[in-house]
């Protein structure tokens, strides 16, 4: 229990002041309780409503029927699955490298008044609602790559839209762990001789690399979970693809084309890739807890 | 320590429950209050017709929510909604469950961009290309192009009819785009000049008169316009239909009435949609 640290003359005068923190504790307390029990609380209602299809169908059902026909009784995921995988592969192979090399010039290169705009308009570009990424991929890059290749709609534009959007947060990511490197190893750095290129090459990226890292998870966590933009381009139909032109649907726009139309099973079959894409995004969180212990 | 915990977990157990607690639907609490849930082609007219409805009694809250036909149908099982809106007429296991009220006629027409130069196509050339026996244009009089696909998600009842129309099965067609809703089908034809889709005339038409580059082709050798669907030629036709569960009374019954008079003829074709005859009516026991 709490004890007065100290002995005042008129302890009760200051009664507010100790009391004011206890109160906060429990405050505190209280209101992280909620956010871990929401989190637990949506965990136990995905297992509640997808248990009656695991019960009937079983696990491997998901894995080894013939197709996703849910009317028809077959409930394959694994096309979903690749469609997700390569989606979120590709944009994260393309968004990792530009997002590093854009930061870098941020930080190091760009002059001051350039360095500031540039950061601003990648702020500007985390801030846009996916559905207008969306909307942009449809009317204007579905069609430019339905001329080179039909249908146009197609794991590429997926690819594409997720690039973009996921962009800003590797970059922002980066800019971020750039500055935290401590000065006195530039100016060693400098002090040595060593051309620019070297030292960001040697110095600074080794010792950022753990932000680095962290930022590639959360930017595939946001690549995961993205569903309207990708709903939008990617043609939505159910298959593994063979090239990079096939249409493809992921396992987040499969929830959000069929949810509000799903009973009994299908809906049950459907929060069974919810449990699906919640089991990657934990995955991932503890991959980044591991990165991040293993760095410090 | 130990006991600390257990606040804690008695606490967050409190919390937890408070908000599983709030997950109750709250349809009917009042009788001055309806619930209408289900697909998205009726919400928009049903919506209008709730607005008209309360401005001619006051007091009254009409709430609209759109979900698709699977939804109207579960959530006027359940009782979470007084009125389900279905896009089909009642299939035959469902007549003995619910009560059916027809407000408007919609059609389905298939969908080209238009530049695209054919015309017209057969019922059986819309079946090869849905199938994938026909996959160029030239086929069927078009440019040496391929055709691109465009179906709807499971579920949809727009799907359902056409399926059911041109006989087909759902894992039959081989489709290069599946979407969701009337207007990503718009979009997705008119940016692409091999597509072919299908939607509901009512939306295709408005978007047409509003400059977007379709056009609708004809089914069955009918024209796919308002005027066919009103003079019933035009076969791939649905009717936009209320559900309710028991038979209505009270404010619902009201409400139904309401929107199959006369005094709501003028939203439904504002709507693009075709008013249902008198005759044709069902009645309100």
């Amino acid at each position: 229990m709490w004890k007065p640290k100290t002995l005042s003359l008129f302890p009760l005068r200051n009664w507010f002041k100790y009391r004011k923190d206890f109160l906060l504790v429990w405050l505190l307390r209280g209101l992280s309780a909620i956010a871990g029990i929401v989190i637990l609380l949506i965990l136990g209602f995905l297992l509640r409503e997808a248990l009656p299809v695991l019960e009937e169908v079983g696990i491997t059902a998901f894995f080894r029927d013939d197709s996703w026909n849910p009317g028809e009784k077959s409930y394959n995921l694994v096309p979903m699955i690749w469609g997700t995988g390569l989606t979120m592969m590709g944009a994260v192979l393309l968004a990792t490298p530009l997002g590093i090399v854009s930061a870098l010039f941020c930080h190091y290169y760009a002059p001051m008044p350039i360095a500031s705009l540039y950061r601003r308009l990648i702020e500007l570009l985390a801030g846009i609602p996916s559905v207008v990424y969306g909307f942009w991929g449809l009317v204007v890059l579905v069609p430019l790559i339905n001329r080179l290749h039909p249908p146009g709609t197609s794991l590429l534009a997926g690819i594409a839209v997720l690039t973009l959007m996921i962009l800003p947060t590797i970059t922002l990511v980066a800019d971020a762990s750039f500055a935290k490197v401590p000065p006195e190893y530039l100016m060693g750095a400098a002090a040595m001789g060593l051309s620019s290129w070297g030292t960001i090459w040697q110095i600074v990226i080794p010792s950022a690399k753990s932000g680095l890292f962290t930022g590639v998870i959360l930017e595939t966590g946001r690549a995961i979970g993205e569903t309207m933009a990708v709903l939008m381009v990617c043609g939505n139909v159910v298959q593994t693809p063979d090239s990079i032109f096939d249409p493809v649907r992921t396992l987040t726009a499969n929830i959000a084309l069929e949810m509000a139309y799903a009973l009994d099973n299908h809906r049950s079959a459907l929060f069974v890739s919810g449990l699906l894409l919640l089991g990657v995004i934990i995955v991932l969180a503890i991959a980044a807890e591991l990165v991040d212990r293993e760095a410090s | 320590m130990r006991q600390q915990f257990l606040t804690l977990l008695a606490l967050s157990l409190s919390v937890g429950w408070g908000l599983s607690a709030c997950n109750q639907n709250s349809a009917n609490l009042e009788s001055n209050k309806l619930t209408l849930t289900g697909s998205s082609t009726v919400a928009p007219l049903a919506s209008e017709i709730a607005k008209k409805f309360e401005a001619e009694h006051p007091g009254v809250r009409i709430d609209v929510q759109t979900g698709g036909s699977s939804r109207g149908l579960a959530d006027a099982t359940q009782g979470l909604a007084d009125i389900g809106m279905i896009s089909r007429a009642l299939k035959d296991s469902e007549t003995e469950q619910f009560q059916s009220y027809a407000i408007a006629q919609d059609g389905i027409g298939i969908i080209l961009e238009s530049s695209n130069p054919v015309q017209s196509l057969s019922n059986q050339q819309v079946v090869d290309i849905y199938q994938g026996k026909i996959n160029n244009w030239q086929e069927v009089g078009g440019e040496d192009a391929p055709i691109t696909v465009v179906n709807k998600a499971e579920g949809r009842s727009t799907l359902e009819l056409f399926l059911k129309y041109f006989q087909l099965t759902n894992s039959q067609i081989q489709a290069d785009v599946i979407i969701g809703d009337n207007q990503q089908g718009i979009k997705t034809v008119s940016g692409n000049q091999n597509a072919i889709g299908y939607v509901s005339i009512g939306a295709a038409e408005r978007d047409i008169s509003a400059g977007v580059p379709l056009k609708l082709l004809s089914v069955g050798g009918v024209e796919a316009s308002t005027e066919t669907l009103q003079d019933g030629s035009f076969p791939l036709s649905r009717p936009l239909t209320l559900v309710t569960k028991e038979t209505p009374s009270g404010l619902t019954k009201e409400f139904i009435e309401f929107a199959q008079s006369e005094n709501v003829h003028d939203l439904v074709e504002a709507q693009n949609f075709v008013p249902i005859s008198p005759q044709k009516l069902v009645q309100v026991p």
